[in-house]
């Protein structure tokens, strides 16, 4: 059998296509949400709107809007189209449904890193807080511009952390110099119970210098 | 003393017949003769229909009339990432329609991949007074309403089984609904549900049925409840834990460890959402008998992860996100000789960068040190030829090898060739390989070493890869036994699939999307094989609006006794004579 050069040409039109040959792109928002191929799981990004609403870890969400940005500003000679080729990798939407749901009905979420080290969490974590810069006004204004709401339930979050005294201060209150030095682990707390955190961040950084 | 076929005491065939359970040996004992067709369909007790518009119902009811279980499969498994537009089709109540009226001692049905209704479950509630397993997998289109006339009306239910299935889900109250003189639960997976079933209505079922062996639990059980329900169900054999986080107080620590001793039976463990480390532990005198133990949704990582995965040391299965990373995947190597199944999964798919230091090492290690390693199913970001052939060599009774390399068209990291040659090793070494699932940057050449060497491969996966039809030529002309075919984003086009349209009458079916195969073909094809439904799936309108030649968006070709189905929504179009 022969190879006839207009398979060829049916080739690159896919390779260099997302959606199909001979689409008009009108499917492209429906397809978007459609993905396939070997069974597995996913636990976390959710980039279409219909099943973001339920995270009240808002990290989930602020890592998927960074590793966004982080595609959009790489190489160029990589596909563009890598965070948006339809059903790839092949991961089950089902899971997805599933993330979303177990995440709002789980009251606290103590995040105990690994190693409860400073270091690392200013490295893996507050850079997806920050969207483009990570300085630390940044991520001030972000965290103090919103509380973090659980849409299911209504009820808001704030992140809070335990520091080296083992207190529990409200991220964001202190300048990151002392949160990066201090900060032992993390803590989503519902809004009602975050109160009173507030004040004992004028103490810390009375008492202490910092540099 | 030789004796005629036809005086053969047709008792003596039933008996004989009674002992013949598998598909396969059925059908190869209903074709021996008329008398042995006869014999056999009227003593079969279960039938399984792979593809649920292969095959009328009335045709089942007709031949079997005798049927305790029925296994039915709808939608094509690329279904499970959404390929498959919604409404596609898969609905079962004309089944259970069919059914109800015809075996009234209907014992089984088991359905995956169909579009359930509330009405279908209140049927099969109603209509089955014998009825003892139910099992929904990967199914959608009922809520706990349905479940709720299942618990109501089914006195003698032994299993309820709704893996993967998503499920509307507004009251848990449903549970409830079993009588308190229900007791002969023996399965119960329920891990799917989103909503909180009523805790006090669990915990009564799960006392009330001494022979619960499979328990799994939703995330919404939470953990300090646990110990209660094991120390009520003793004997189980496969738990699910819900939600695996709570603050860590000693006394719900020890209750929880004291209620894990306690089930001696325990040989498989899931569930583990929402993990808090400090309580692993408290499964820790379980580990050593656990046979399988599926952490796909646990967020445990480290060396919390690999502590507890090497207690392990009975696991013949073991399914885990890639937090396990190359060094955990060293320490099972070394601690789990029993290992038949690895599934490793991504934590991270859409990440840019690797979040977790998972390479092709990990899997190289556990095919060192597992000598039984069978089926593997693996997520990973980089690749080599010379992993493969490592792996073909140190595994060759692999049945199931299932790549997916994350990157679409990733060549080898290091040597920054096609992954053909590692592919081929992994075909040609592995002599029983029936399942394969390709990944990474791949050639023509892939196919013609799958087509000469995968001679007992029945299910083939493939996406982004191939230059030209020859590709898929080499399997379809190759492939003897060839049953499923699923194809997405490559260069195959018409001559192939017609130069193979006699093959795939051999075959359940074929899935092409974002291929080359033009309306013409598909046209061609239907108008020629009147026993191959030709399903063209395009969500853009009418195939005949644009060129002849123009690509079609998605087709599933599927062979069939039934004719051309009646419940196609307007996307899909049949290719079969005159309704084109």
């Amino acid at each position: 059998m022969e190879v006839v050069k207009e398979t060829k040409m049916g080739f690159e039109e896919t390779e260099l296509r997302l959606g199909l040959p001979g689409n008009s792109g009108g499917g492209e928002g429906e397809m978007a949400r459609k993905r396939g191929f070997s069974e597995t799981v996913d636990l976390k990004l959710n980039l279409s709107s219909k099943e973001s609403g339920a995270d009240p870890n808002n990290l989930e969400k602020i890592n998927s809007l960074q590793r966004e940005k982080n595609l959009l500003a790489t190489d160029p000679a990589k596909p563009p189209a890598k965070a948006q080729v339809v059903g790839w990798p092949p991961v089950r939407s089902f899971r997805k449904n599933m993330l979303a749901v177990q995440k709002s009905s789980t009251d606290q979420e103590g995040e105990k890193l690994p190693g409860g080290n400073a270091t690392f969490v200013k490295g893996k974590m507050f850079s997806s807080f920050t969207i483009g810069n990570c300085g630390s006004h940044g991520l001030k204004d972000f965290l103090n511009e919103s509380k973090l709401v659980d849409l299911l339930n209504g009820t808001d979050y704030v992140p809070t952390y335990e520091d080296k005294d083992g207190d529990w201060m409200l991220v964001g209150d202190v300048p990151w110099d002392m949160f990066a030095e201090s900060c032992k682990r993390l803590r989503i707390m519902k809004g009602k119970e975050a109160t009173g955190l507030a004040p004992r961040a004028m103490e810390k950084c009375k008492n202490r210098s910092y540099k | 003393m030789l004796r005629k076929a036809s005086s053969f005491p047709e008792e003596m065939l039933e008996h004989v017949l009674s002992f013949i359970t598998s598909d396969k040996d059925r059908n190869a004992v209903s074709l021996v003769c008329k008398s042995w067709y006869e014999i056999e369909r009227w003593c079969r007790k279960r039938i399984f229909v792979g593809n649920c518009y292969a095959v009328r119902p009335e045709m089942v009811i007709r031949r079997f009339p005798e049927l305790r279980s029925v296994e039915l499969k709808g939608k094509p498994h690329f279904a499970d990432f959404d390929l498959v537009p919604d409404g596609w089709g898969g609905c079962v109540y004309p089944w259970i329609a069919a059914l109800a009226t015809a075996y009234p001692l209907l014992e089984e049905i088991k359905l995956k991949r169909m579009v359930v209704s509330d009405e279908s479950l209140e049927v099969i509630a109603k209509s089955f007074k014998n009825f003892k397993v139910l099992v929904l997998s990967s199914c959608e289109g009922f809520s706990t309403d349905g479940l709720a006339a299942v618990a109501a009306n089914c006195r003698n239910l032994r299993g309820l089984d709704l893996r993967e299935s998503e499920v509307d889900d507004p009251s848990g109250q449903w549970l409830s609904r079993f009588p308190d003189s229900f007791t002969s639960l023996a399965s119960l997976n329920i891990s799917c549900l989103g909503a909180e079933v009523s805790f006090s209505a669990l915990e009564r079922l799960v006392g009330r049925c001494p022979d619960l062996k499979t328990l799994r639990l939703n995330h919404a059980v939470p953990l300090d409840k646990l110990a209660n329900l094991l120390r009520g169900a003793p004997q189980l054999v496969e738990l699910g834990t819900g939600a695996y986080s709570a603050e860590l107080q000693p006394d719900v620590f020890s209750n929880l460890a004291g209620a894990f001793s306690g089930c001696k039976e325990l040989r498989s463990l899931s569930g583990f959402w929402n993990v808090f480390p400090g309580y692993l532990p408290a499964v820790y005198p379980v580990c050593s008998g656990l046979t399988s133990l599926n952490l796909r949704d646990a967020n445990i990582q480290g060396a919390d992860l690999i502590k507890l995965v090497s207690q392990c040391r009975s696991l013949q299965r073991l399914w885990v996100l890639d937090y396990i990373e190359d060094i955990g995947l060293e320490e099972l190597a070394a601690c789990c000789k029993d290992l038949t199944e690895l599934r490793v999964f991504p934590s991270d798919p859409y990440g840019a960068e690797p979040n977790v230091s998972l390479t092709e090492r990990g899997l190289v290690s556990v095919s060192e040190g597992c000598p039984k390693l069978q089926s593997v199913l693996y997520f990973c970001r980089q690749m080599t030829n010379a992993a493969l052939v490592t792996i073909a060599k140190n595994s060759p009774r692999m049945t199931c090898f299932r790549l997916c390399i994350i990157e679409p068209r990733a060549p080898d990291y290091q040597t920054l060739q096609p992954l053909d040659l590692g592919f081929g090793a992994i075909v040609e070494n592995c002599k029983d390989l029936r399942r394969l699932s390709l990944s990474g940057l791949l050639t023509d050449r892939v196919f013609e070493y799958i087509g000469t060497y995968a001679k007992k491969l029945e299910m083939l996966s493939v996406a982004f890869a191939g230059d030209s039809d020859l590709g898929l030529h080499h399997v379809l002309s190759g492939c003897e036994k060839l049953c499923k075919l699923e194809i997405r984003d490559c260069p195959f086009g018409d001559n192939a699939l017609l130069a193979n349209a006699a093959k795939l009458e051999t075959m359940r079916s074929l899935w092409m999307s974002s291929c080359s195969v033009s309306f013409r073909a598909c046209k061609l094809l239907g108008q020629k094989m009147p026993r191959l439904n030709v399903e063209v799936i395009d969500e853009r309108g009418p195939p005949d609006l644009r060129p002849e030649n123009c690509p079609v968006e998605k087709l599933y070709i599927y062979r069939t006794i039934a004719g051309p189905r009646f419940d196609m929504p307007g996307f899909v179009w049949t290719m079969n004579g005159d309704s084109v």
